[in-house]
């Protein structure tokens, strides 16, 4: 088991996460549960009943600099089986929300990823499959990525090069200016 | 049922990479006298890098398309995709909140409405469908067709928000298949994570999650595994060799949609449900199963 040393506490982080998540740290008893559950956790640098415990702690900057809060899937299988009626998986996700803000980026093609699939989103309505991936082989310069499957996309008809067209596309892209942050195109 | 007319959100994957999941629901649908009438001038719900990045971007995003069935006079609006689902129950749920709906409509043209429920296919076809009706519509029973339902994450999770069947152990896509007359074995990872969206990201994590289902399948000795969401199939279907270069296995397992198989002991044309469309072929399995 991985040892921590702990930080000065800071309890606005631990009051910030519960606003933003509208949960409440207190109610997490440490039995295990998320964790126990969690089909990430063999990819996780911290495992999630140990980052609710860190909150609980305060201790910002170790929570907002772990890989562990890009690589939750949203699953909610935590939040499915936690005996307190914790939603682990909404405060996992508060946190990556932090993590965007301050600038702890520990898994960049997570973040690529999202940022090109929203990208597409603003730009045409509908996600759009190929430019997410082109979005994203821009982003990290991984450009072979998922090139296995292009043969098979293309055969199958999967691959279309055009958006799927809607009216009034704007109104998606207003969504996104009116909202104003965390997406760094 | 006779001509049910029900608001249809597809979502974005069925029309490029779930096409045969689109196809094969709007198929079976019509089958069963159900007019599933395309919500109009849909956008994407956003999926999960909207969430991951802000809940109010989420809920909009998905708050436009409530308002949008609301604008065709209904309050209910089904949908296949569970990531799809899963977004538009939390914008719903979420406007419920004075302060949160306030900063949801500062986003949005329209605003979004309070009335606007949001149910899977899955739910749609064994509340309000019913087993009976399926059952009566079958023609080709597949007794010989074994298969493994897997559910994956979102189905029925979480429990308080979705509202729907078991959260550990799911079945209704079990008792629908077994009313097509498929033979349906006990599967021990139907709602476990197949690596949902980190097959471009990190193909690492979601090969080896998606291996685990793949493994288990063919060790009860499934002909194939039957699905509900579009993003559980490509991880297993259209990556399947992708999965099997990380896990040194050699899996050829067919990943079909439930609606394909109703659609199939319905006998219901080939071409309607898509089945070319599968990475993996699946007539193999089907010419052992007896279906032409």
């Amino acid at each position: 088991m991985q040892a921590i040393t702990i930080q000065e506490q800071d309890n606005d982080f631990r009051a910030e996460v519960e606003r933003r998540s509208g949960q409440s740290m207190v109610e997490c008893y440490q039995c295990g549960n998320c964790t126990a559950g969690c089909p990430f956790d063999f990819a996780y640098d911290l495992p999630v009943s140990k980052i609710m415990r860190l909150v609980q702690l305060g201790q910002r900057e170790i929570v907002l600099s772990c890989h562990s809060i890009w690589l939750c899937a949203s699953c909610k299988t935590c939040t499915t089986r936690c005996p307190n009626s914790i939603d682990v998986a909404k405060i996992m996700d508060v946190l990556r929300h932090m993590a965007r803000e301050s600038g702890h980026i520990k898994e960049r093609t997570v973040k690529a990823f999202e940022d090109s699939f929203l990208a597409s989103v603003k730009k045409t309505g509908r996600l759009h499959e190929v430019g997410v991936a082109l979005g994203y082989e821009m982003r990290t310069g991984r450009f072979l990525t998922d090139i296995d499957l292009v043969q098979t996309m293309v055969s199958k008809g999967k691959l279309s090069i055009k958006p799927h067209s809607m009216h009034n596309s704007d109104q998606v892209a207003e969504i996104f200016k009116r909202f104003n942050g965390g997406i760094h195109e | 049922m006779n001509n049910t007319v029900i608001a249809y959100y597809p979502g974005c994957s069925g029309k490029g990479s779930s096409a045969e999941y689109d196809l094969s629901t709007r198929t079976v649908l019509r089958h069963l006298g159900v007019d599933a009438l395309e919500v109009e001038n849909w956008s994407c719900c956003g999926s999960s890098p909207a969430h991951a990045v802000d809940h109010v971007l989420s809920a909009a995003l998905s708050g436009r398309n409530l308002a949008r069935v609301r604008s065709m006079g209904h309050d209910l609006v089904t949908t296949p995709c569970p990531s799809c689902l899963s977004n538009l129950k939390n914008a719903a749920h979420a406007v419920r909140d004075d302060d949160v709906r306030a900063k949801v409509n500062s986003l949005l043209d329209e605003e979004c409405p309070t009335d606007v429920e949001a149910i899977s296919t899955l739910q749609f076809f064994l509340e309000q469908v019913g087993l009976d009706t399926i059952q009566e519509a079958v023609v080709n029973p597949m007794p010989t067709l074994r298969v493994v339902c897997y559910y994956g994450c979102l189905t029925t999770r979480p429990p308080k928000l979705m509202c729907f069947d078991d959260p550990e152990n799911p079945m209704s896509m079990d008792n629908i298949l077994e009313c097509c007359g498929i033979e349906v074995i006990p599967f021990p990872l139907k709602v476990d994570c197949c690596g949902a969206a980190f097959g471009m990201p990190r193909n690492d994590i979601s090969s080896r999650l998606s291996g685990n289902i793949l493994n288990m399948a063919s060790e009860l000795e499934a002909d194939a595994v039957v699905v509900a969401c579009p993003l559980c199939q490509m991880n297993l279907d259209l990556r399947q060799n992708q999965v099997n270069k990380a896990c040194g296995t050699h899996h050829q397992m067919p990943i079909f949609y439930f609606t394909q198989l109703m659609g199939l002991s319905m006998g219901l044309s080939k071409k309607n449900l898509g089945l070319s469309k599968l990475a993996v072929n699946p007539e193999p399995c089907l010419a052992r199963a007896g279906v032409r």
